[in-house]
């Protein structure tokens, strides 16, 4: 099962992170990194085949591609920007996160415009 | 397998801790820092590799082309 083997690999990540903290806080921090991306590199075709059926149901239910893509986007830059901002945070530099978050709502935020303005032009195309 | 990376990493900083100890006390504290220096710039280059192969596939993955 592989939630074993994640939880495994974590407690041994931290484990060694809590060694080398006090002495080699640097390296306790990659530690830290590579365990993060190991863990989501496990987990890649397990998201990759939930995608897939996502994207199935979107062609089968005739939704036009761009808004499955933007969404899917979107889910990726948070992701990117989570990933960042937890190991600065970890690091100690939370003044770091919070600049990786506000960068990563302004590109969401620039991503998701064209869908707004769709719905707002189909808003006033409803009302008289 | 991607683990071995893990342990690796972690060997290195314990050399690492115990070589620049030693150096310290026989005196040479230039050479325990240049040490330290050039085993956590080892240890990035493993670091970056394996955050740019996790790059990659989220960028192929989530279309962030």
């Amino acid at each position: 099962m592989e939630i074993i083997q994640i939880v495994g690999i974590s407690l041994v990540a931290a484990v060694m992170v809590v060694l080398l903290r006090d002495d080699r806080p640097e390296i306790a921090l990659q530690i830290s990194i590579i365990a993060g991306a190991i863990v989501f590199l496990l987990m890649l075709n397990k998201i990759a085949s939930a995608l897939n059926v996502l994207q199935d149901m979107a062609q089968k239910a005739n939704i036009d591609f761009i808004y499955l893509n933007t969404i899917l986007k979107i889910v990726g830059i948070a992701y990117v920007a989570e990933f960042g901002a937890q190991i600065c945070r970890d690091s100690g530099s939370s003044s770091l996160a919070a600049k990786i978050e506000f960068a990563a709502k302004i590109i969401i935020m620039l991503l998701s415009i064209p869908i707004l303005m769709a719905v707002l032009e189909l808003l006033l195309k409803i009302l008289p | 397998m991607d683990v071995d990376v893990l342990f690796k990493i972690a060997g290195i900083g314990i050399v690492i801790s115990i070589l620049s100890k030693v150096l310290d006390e026989a005196g040479r504290k230039e050479q325990a820092q240049m040490t330290t220096l050039v085993g956590v710039v080892i240890v990035l280059m493993m670091v970056i590799q394996l955050i740019s192969r996790l790059f990659d596939n989220v960028k192929s993955m989530f279309h962030l082309y």
